[in-house]
């Protein structure tokens, strides 16, 4: 063990270990955003973050509340507009999207637009947003999000955000960008990832002290579990003491 | 063209490009006048019930409050609202009344604050319809096509998603790449509200900070209403005349209203006012809170000064000045509760 680290704490570190220097990322509010500002204060100085109001390439000082914020164009390279992002991701720039959901399924399709049924809704959630716009057009999408039996479902009530859609080649077969879609999942049990063959959610990696049984389980449809999963790495203190410093308030990880 | 598949939402705001060029020959004056005018007068003009209506801003950023209050003072109803990323100002909105329909890239939410009580009470009941979902892009396209006087513009979004299924938009093959592509329709709203930094009395108008996506939203505008923190000398403008984002004639009326995006945040002059933000979330948990907040800072006050005096006036406006600028720690009584 590595201290009493808090399971927050954890969710960011792996989701910023995924993130590469001299690449760019597109995020949206909360989890992502710590996530990307903790990778630029640690292994990927050179990250380019960009976010959907128009913020590019930021050096973001504290954590902002909102993805318009004006910290999100802090230092930044350029304070831009919404349609310049956009085309940015859509030309291939983009290499990085970060998303979190309410719902998932085994293709990595996301619901952030209701539960139960669109016209009577049982409870109505924000909708798209920019999320479809985030798992359409980026090369490669990052889902972090809550895991239990009633998010992991076989099928959405409703398919806000494209992940693989019903399998190999339907992005295509949509018309979304060729070689795009889902690349990890972090939830607060592991990192999973996508089979190459079948598009379908597979377990790369359990938290310190969750078993596969725990990572079922919690899961309402069948997850893909390989022989060799590994197990995520807990945050060292000097990565503890930096979250603290991107959220001072402790909007996302606590007091 | 092929077309692919249609979505069932319901099409708002869009017009013949032809017809809207014949409007916009007759409605819109190309003179240099004064447009300076009161808040009351230009909602009293411009917003008749029934209107489709979006703000400029984005969530909680650069949002007209002084517009939106007065259109709740007014007591207008039948709005429709574009809700492109519409936070605080489609909340208050729907939980007045004022708001019936909308159509959905994001909404009943205030991002980390958590969800929107008031009007996810509306949804659920049926008070407000959803009229159609679109994506951020989706919708910032919308407008960007009406600004361009086109009839729709294609895009890769959306595909393959009950997005597009419950949206106005529609699949075709494209001709030159022979694949799916979404074609979104162009949306004029029939009133924008949109706050800037400075203007002067034609209407010529910056914004500083991200533009977000007031650029095509003001040229996809049938009226435009902008407030403004301060009015400029034409000088100003003419000085420096690449800062203009919006030229003067697309604008019907200029107010000025300092701290008018109060309690959202205005780059580089003031943050999100969290402590009244977060009042309003604790009283729009029922309807008798939402009446109170309304009594209290709407209905009983004649002008937005009143209201700036009942925020806490000038010391909790300094306190969010510095809070912008990063000299002073952010204070939101939402964040005690999450503990």
């Amino acid at each position: 063990m590595n201290g009493d680290y808090k399971p927050i704490e954890l969710l960011a570190y792996v989701a910023s270990g995924l993130l590469e220097d001299k690449k760019s990322v597109f995020v949206g509010t909360g989890l992502p955003m710590i996530a990307a500002m903790l990778a630029q204060r640690t292994h990927a100085p050179g990250l380019l973050i960009v976010f959907e109001a128009g913020g590019i390439g930021p050096q973001v000082p504290v954590l902002p509340i909102s993805v318009g914020d004006s910290r999100t164009f802090y230092r930044a390279v350029a304070a831009s507009s919404m349609h310049d992002v956009m085309s940015a991701s859509q030309s291939g720039y983009l290499d990085y999207g970060f998303l979190g959901a309410a719902q998932i399924d085994p293709y990595g399709n996301l619901n952030t637009t209701v539960i139960g049924d669109w016209g009577n809704p049982r409870v109505r959630l924000p909708g798209s947003g920019g999320a479809n716009d985030v798992g359409s057009l980026c090369w490669r999408t990052i889902i972090v999000m809550r895991q239990d039996q009633r998010r992991f479902v076989e099928r959405l009530d409703f398919l806000t955000t494209p992940g693989y859609l019903d399998g190999p080649g339907a992005r295509e077969r949509a018309g979304l960008p060729a070689g795009s879609g889902p690349h990890r999942l972090i939830t607060q049990l592991g990192l999973y990832g996508f089979d190459e063959e079948s598009r379908r959610m597979k377990l790369l990696a359990t938290h310190p002290g969750v078993t596969i049984d725990d990572v079922q389980a919690s899961s309402s449809f069948e997850l893909i579990i390989p022989d060799d999963v590994g197990t995520t790495e807990p945050p060292p203190p000097e990565v503890r003491r930096i979250l603290g410093e991107i959220d001072p308030a402790g909007m996302v990880i606590g007091k | 063209m092929n077309t692919l598949q249609v979505g069932q939402g319901e099409l708002i705001g869009w017009h013949d490009p032809d017809e809207h060029r014949a409007w916009v020959a007759t409605h819109k004056s190309r003179a240099l006048e004064d447009k300076r005018t009161t808040i009351r007068q230009a909602v009293a003009q411009y917003i008749p019930d029934g209107a489709i209506i979006a703000c400029g801003g984005f969530g909680h950023i650069r949002v007209s409050m002084a517009a939106v209050y007065e259109i709740i003072r007014q007591r207008k109803r039948n709005l429709v609202f574009c809700g492109k990323t519409a936070v605080h100002d489609s909340d208050v909105l729907i939980a007045a009344g004022c708001v019936d329909r909308i159509e959905v890239a994001y909404a009943f939410g205030h991002e980390l604050r958590g969800l929107s009580p008031a009007s996810r009470r509306a949804v659920e009941s049926g008070r407000c319809r959803v009229v159609g979902e679109i994506s951020n892009a989706g919708y910032q396209w919308r407008f960007l096509a009406a600004a361009m006087g086109l009839p729709f513009i294609p895009a890769r979004v959306m595909l393959g998603t009950d997005t597009l299924a419950q949206s106005s938009a529609r699949v075709v093959e494209d001709p030159f790449s022979n694949k799916p592509v979404c074609l979104l329709p162009a949306c004029y709203p029939d009133v924008v509200l949109m706050h800037v930094h400075r203007c002067d009395r034609y209407g010529n108008a910056q914004i500083d900070g991200i533009a977000i996506e007031d650029f095509e939203l003001a040229r996809a505008a049938r009226r435009l209403i902008v407030t403004t923190e301060e009015i400029v000398g034409e000088d100003v403008i003419r000085e420096q005349p690449w800062r203009t984002l919006i030229p003067y004639y697309l604008v019907d009326a200029v107010v000025e209203a300092p701290f008018g995006a109060h309690p959202t945040l205005m780059p580089d002059r003031y943050y999100f006012d969290e402590v009244h933000i977060g009042e309003w979330l604790r009283l729009s948990k029922t309807d008798d809170g939402v009446a109170e907040y309304f009594d209290g800072y709407i209905y009983g006050v004649d002008h937005f000064d009143e209201y700036l005096d009942l925020i806490g006036g000038q010391e909790q406006l300094e306190y969010l000045r510095q809070v912008e600028h990063l000299e002073a720690p952010l204070r939101a009584p939402w964040l005690e509760e999450k503990k």
